[in-house]
């Protein structure tokens, strides 16, 4: 099947405003759209606007000013219930009442499907999450991993075309929510279901999504694919939120083309790519990865400006060392290191120089 | 490790005493402390609510106060038969003396006769006139005899150590068994046998005893032969007419045991009659529709609040803390005011020329000649009750739907499920322990109450608790109310069956 | 000779045991029960007070418990806890509280003289219903009506009750047989000596509640006396029965247009009991207060507040106006002579027999 315009637009936020109470806005100004199939991730700390966002997609909120649209139609004054949306909520929202295959079997009832049809159906879902003998159980009875595949069995038992998934792994461990990164993400991609997945935890949204929204107060201030995200953060909030990240705050001194020397408040000159600033004189702060500052002098162009750091703590973490410096006047920043044969441990109190490539310094908004 | 697996014995503690024993002491001390801990509240429901239903259940067939009032009557009774169609003969009449003067000294023989008046209508009356005469009776003939023919007859001292003899006492058995029963009442009553003087009864036994051919030692001997023997028989038929009636004889009789079955048959609409429990006639029956009565309007007012109730915490458990606290408040109001007030109130409201019976007039709903009629009857007592009531269905109903979570409705909304659906597949199965607990709560205190029936229930507006307390506080027949009481008990602990194997008790939720 | 020595013997015991009494043996503090209300009211003024004003040092609780009262002193008894001194109860109460050994029997003697010379047993005579009563007042329970109601012919008889076509409307009457089994009888052509041997009987029981049968439909049945007056100001009922002063309160405080009648009047007396065993101390200190408040003047003073006779012969002449309103009382005193043409005296012995099963028999027909 081609692609077509509803097909890259299949759901479409535009120009969307929300308020609850006639005073701020909670969602401002908000233009989205996804391709049919997509798994798109809504990341922001709490308070940004990006539940709320889920929230209006789904139906449960109304948007105080502009368009939803899904396959081309606007869906404002369309009911929940009407919209075909599959979902999961954060606590799965399993009915407790009902037994786990009652549960699947609900949205196939009230669509009005044969017994044997619903009973088929339900199997397969519960198939798919691999939960297939658990139908008579009730949900008090299930683990909360197995709850959860519950919950995504039943979002997707009446095949959907859009799933939403709010924070759907917030309560779970550490391993099982790794586990079910990667079960959720191999599903939808399986089933070809466009996905929009709030979160804010941000590796789940990098390894999980196709493109990332990064919510703020309520405006998405960057969207892209994890990798570009990551390495490339459109402003410093972006850097600050993802992955970890060493700050330095300066004024542009001077800037040409690709570069720009940054003056630090502490004095010393570094370079740097600029990437929101334009004229000198702005005040910038500057982001480093942590994993691309470099300690070893000689792998260093000879015209890159250098810092003096001192080394105030190292720490051991197995397959990297993380080793804690004072630069510029800062205690907080941060090099990793991979751990290999031929890597310096450095020892606290030890002076030492380090730089960067000028294009993995990115200056950014202050 | 390896040791102690490795060991054939028990495990040992670290001190060498087996683990099982250490285990055991410690958790010991442990169940002790718990046991310390609900001690009080232990000791308070034993004392306020195990012990008075216990007291209750005996007292619905307790009867002592025959058999301890005429103890000699009872046993002189046993061989008289109550289809013969007369009174007893004269010996049980002579027992009956006895115990009749005896409980006369001790002012038990009206408590007696209101006991047996709940059983046959103007004992009450026979007791409380011949207890005025047994003293007058001609008996202090044997008296005058007694003490003409020796004066230290008269003499209680001499009496006391006559009594104290062991031959005379099995020689004068009667006569023994007087004078005891009088010393028994006299030491309960605080006074000193040995400065009253020996009342007529006794003589009398000691007449009876002599006639009969006894020959006592120590006694001044006396010749009864030629005195005259008079009938204790006339005597209280003189009194009282109604002592040669054979149905006085019949109940007492019928009533002489320990325990009796009378106050439950009496609960039931049944009466005692010579051939057993029988049903009494229809338009003396109540008991039963009255218990009927009960049920159903219990269960009507607790369908009531069910409906009006659900929508309100509904509301309520929606709302914004602030706003909800508010409405709160109004929910509560009626715990807030007194009874006549809110009676009152009702009255205004409810009555013929009410504010409601004049609003639906002056609209033109009701016509000036069909007010309807809105108090005094069952509609009042189920307008009544369910405001009173109606707080007890809402505080459990909301705290239950306070825990359900948002997420299910909305969940089944994404599924396709309509406003309705999502509600009655989804919302309301979760909230049926709040109906369940303010149900449970609703129906038990309506159960209970009469106060409210009374004020505002009229006729037919009255429940079983009305009967209940009239027996309580104005006829002070408290067999029957607690037989009443313990039939209610039971018929609320069979509902409380029904509702557990229908809807399961573990579906019943006060909150969390 | 001898009389006069024994007289001189009782006086000088009296006379020590009130000069013990006298020394600190009589308790300070005294818990009265009474009714509430207006009846309260008038025991308060027209005895309480006086006598406390001259025994300052004594303590007075009130508990206003009086419709409970029998079922209180017997559990009081049964708990051997008894918190009562005083307790103002109708006369069949009394009757059987002293059957149930509740209550003590009275020595007449140790109450005051009537002021006409008369002992106090002659002088309160058929109003000791019981050997444990002490008797207040006569009150009656009548027929009050309401006067825009009836049109141009006022009821005169009791019989109005039962004639509804004369006097359409809702009755309001006591929710217990008694009075309205009697007027029934009355009112259904028996004489009116013959009315309480025929209630004894089965048929006249039947009889009785065959003629209330046909006002069943248009009644509304009271349980508290309040109710009617309330009722007829309301005009929720054309007439009903209630205690005579609540008709005069409504009558003349009030003035509601309410008229009542006299005809056939249920005379009954409410009085003091005294609970059986009372200790010594508290036994002195109410047979005390009982000397001084149910002798002649004090009983005659309490007419002043409420429209409920005296119970001694010798107070009625002394009875006087109202206390606020300032008419005389007399002419409201259910004894007066013009209002007691034709009175029942309710007759206990027959209700201490008969009061439960004719309850339960008219319970039963309510209900049916």
């Amino acid at each position: 099947m081609a692609p077509t315009a509803a097909d890259n637009a299949f759901v479409e936020f535009d120009r969307v405003q929300k308020s609850y109470d006639g005073e701020t806005l909670v969602v401002k100004d908000l233009n989205l759209s996804m391709p049919r199939g997509e798994f798109l991730t809504m990341l922001g700390p709490s308070g940004s606007g990006k539940t709320t966002c889920l929230m209006m997609l789904a139906g449960f909120e109304t948007a105080t000013h502009g368009d939803i649209r899904i396959g081309g139609t606007s869906i404002n004054h369309i009911p929940p219930h009407k919209r075909g949306i599959g979902m999961v909520f954060q606590n799965y929202a399993l009915f407790p009442h009902m037994t786990v295959a009652e549960n699947l079997a609900f949205p196939l009832e009230v669509r009005k499907l044969g017994k044997s049809e619903r009973e088929a159906k339900v199997q397969r879902a519960l198939d798919m999450v691999q939960m297939g003998k658990f139908g008579g159980r009730r949900p008090a009875q299930l683990s909360g991993g197995q709850q959860q595949r519950i919950a995504l069995a039943r979002a997707l038992v009446f095949e959907p075309e859009l799933v939403l998934m709010d924070e759907p792994l917030g309560a779970l461990d550490k391993q099982l929510r790794e586990h079910m990164q990667f079960e959720i993400t191999r599903i939808a991609h399986n089933l070809g279901i466009t996905t929009v997945y709030v979160t804010h935890d941000q590796t789940e949204a990098l390894t999980m999504s196709d493109r990332v929204a990064v919510f703020d107060d309520g405006r998405i201030q960057q969207l892209a694919p994890p990798d570009e995200l990551y390495e490339a953060p459109q402003n410093s909030f972006v850097a600050q939120f993802i992955g970890e990240n060493n700050t330095l705050t300066g004024v542009i001194k001077s800037i040409d083309g690709g570069r720009c020397a940054v003056q630090l408040d502490s004095g010393e000159v570094i370079d740097a790519m600029p990437v929101n600033v334009s004229k000198p004189g702005e005040r910038t702060k500057v982001s480093i990865r942590p994993e691309r500052v470099e300690i070893n002098k000689s792998r260093l162009s000879p015209d890159a400006h250098t810092l003096k750091a001192e080394v105030l703590e190292f720490i051991y973490m197995g397959d990297i060392f993380r080793t804690r410096l004072r630069v510029a006047g800062r205690e907080d920043f941060i090099v990793k290191t991979r751990n290999a044969p031929d890597q310096v441990r450095l020892q606290p109190g030890t002076t030492i120089e380090i730089g960067w490539l000028p294009e993995d310094c990115r200056a950014l908004d202050a | 490790m390896t040791d102690t697996t490795s060991q054939s014995g028990p495990m040992l503690a670290a001190d060498g005493t087996p683990l099982k024993k250490s285990l055991h002491r410690a958790q010991r001390r442990q169940k002790v402390r718990a046991l310390m801990l609900i001690a009080p509240l232990l000791l308070f429901i034993l004392v306020t609510f195990i012990a008075p239903i216990f007291d209750m259940l005996l007292r619905s067939v307790e009867n002592d106060i025959v058999p301890d009032t005429l103890p000699r009557t009872v046993v002189a009774l046993q061989d008289w038969d109550n289809a013969s169609g007369e009174a007893p003969d004269e010996e049980t009449f002579r027992a009956f003396y006895t115990d009749f003067a005896l409980a006369e000294e001790q002012k038990a023989h009206t408590r007696l006769g209101s006991r047996l008046n709940f059983e046959m209508s103007g004992i009450s009356s026979v007791f409380r006139s011949t207890g005025r005469d047994v003293g007058k009776f001609d008996t202090d003939y044997y008296t005058d005899q007694f003490v003409d023919a020796d004066e230290v007859y008269e003499d209680p001292v001499q009496w006391s150590e006559w009594m104290a003899d062991d031959g005379v006492a099995s020689a004068l058995p009667q006569t023994a068994d007087a004078y005891a029963g009088w010393v028994k009442v006299l030491n309960e009553e605080g006074d000193d046998p040995l400065d009253e003087d020996i009342p007529d009864f006794v003589y009398t036994a000691l007449y009876h005893d002599l006639a009969a051919g006894a020959n006592p030692p120590v006694l001044p001997s006396v010749d009864v032969s030629g005195w005259d023997d008079i009938s204790l028989k006339e005597q209280f038929i003189d009194s009282n007419e109604d002592w040669a009636d054979p149905d006085i004889w019949a109940t007492i009789k019928a009533f002489s045991g320990p325990y009796t079955a009378g106050y439950f048959a009496n609960s039931i609409d049944l009466q005692s009659t010579p051939e057993g429990f029988a049903q009494r006639d229809e338009d003396e029956r109540i008991y039963i529709k009255l218990f009927i009565r009960t049920m159903v309007m219990s269960l009507a007012i607790t369908g009531m609040c069910i409906l009006l109730g659900y929508p309100i915490a509904y509301l309520l458990s929606h709302l914004p803390a602030r706003k909800a606290n508010l409405l709160m408040i109004l929910v509560l109001l009626p715990f807030w005011t007194s009874l006549l007030v809110r009676t009152s109130a009702w009255k205004v409201l409810l009555q013929n020329q009410g504010v409601i019976n004049d609003i639906l007039v002056w609209i033109g709903i009701v016509s000036d000649d069909n007010r309807l009629a809105l108090i005094n009857n069952a509609n009042g007592t189920i307008i009544a009750m369910t405001h009173i009531l109606l707080p007890f269905m809402i505080l459990p109903l909301f705290s239950v739907m306070k825990t359900i979570n948002p997420s299910y409705v909305r969940a089944a909304k994404s599924m396709g499920a309509n406003d309705w659906t999502a509600f009655w597949r989804v919302y309301f199965p979760n909230s049926v322990p709040g109906i369940g607990a303010g149900s449970i709560l609703v129906f038990i205190l309506s159960i209970g109450y009469y106060i409210t029936p009374e004020l505002v229930g009229g006729v037919d507006g009255v429940f079983i608790s009305n009967r209940i307390a009239y027996h309580i506080s104005s006829s002070l027949n408290w067999g029957l109310a607690a037989a009443l009481g313990s039939i209610l008990l039971v018929l609320v602990l069979g509902l409380y069956y029904v509702y557990d194997r229908v809807v399961g008790i573990d579906n019943v939720k006060l909150g969390g | 000779m001898k009389l006069t020595k024994v007289l001189m013997a009782t006086s000088a015991l009296t006379v020590g045991a009130g000069a013990a009494f006298a020394d600190g043996h009589m308790a300070s503090d005294m818990t009265i029960v009474s009714w509430g209300g207006a009846y309260q009211n008038s025991q308060l003024k027209a005895y309480v007070e006086p006598y406390l004003e001259a025994n300052p040092d004594v303590n007075i609780v009130w508990d206003e418990s009086s419709a409970e009262a029998v079922a209180k002193l017997r559990a009081m008894s049964e708990t051997g806890n008894i918190t009562w001194d005083l307790v103002d109860v109708e006369a069949a109460d009394s009757m059987r509280l002293c059957d149930e050994g509740l209550a003590m029997e009275v020595d007449y003697d140790q109450l005051a003289e009537g002021n006409d010379g008369s002992s106090a047993e002659d002088d309160f005579g058929d109003s000791i219903v019981s050997d444990c009563f002490i008797p207040q007042i006569v009150f009656s329970t009548t027929v009050g009506y309401r006067s825009d109601m009836v049109g141009d012919t006022p009821p005169e008889s009791i019989c109005a009750i039962f004639d509804t076509e004369m006097y359409p409307g809702k009755r309001a009457l006591n929710k217990r047989p008694l009075a309205n089994m009697e007027w029934a009888l009355l009112c259904d052509g028996v004489a009116k000596d013959d009315i309480y041997d025929v209630m004894a009987t089965e048929e006249g029981q039947e009889q009785a509640f065959a003629k209330l049968d046909t006002i069943k439909d248009d009644v509304i049945w009271w349980t508290a006396a309040a109710e009617t007056p309330q009722l007829l100001a309301d005009g929720e009922i054309v007439m009903g029965s209630t205690y005579n002063g609540r008709l005069f309160s409504a009558i003349a405080e009030q003035d509601q247009p309410i008229g009542m009648l006299w005809d056939a009047q249920m005379l009954d007396f409410d009085g003091w009991v005294i609970p059986e065993d009372l200790p010594e101390d508290r036994l002195a200190r109410v047979m005390d207060f009982l000397y001084f408040a149910t002798d002649t003047q004090r009983l005659a003073d309490q007419a002043a507040y409420i429209s409920y006779g005296p119970a001694r012969a010798s107070s009625a002449p002394l009875v006087g106006k109202h206390a606020e309103l300032g008419i005389e009382m007399a002419p409201h005193m259910p004894t007066d002579p013009a209002n007691s043409k034709n009175v029942f005296v309710t007759q206990y012995d027959f209700w201490a027999d008969y009061r439960d099963d004719l309850d339960a028999k008219f319970q039963a027909w309510l209900a049916n």
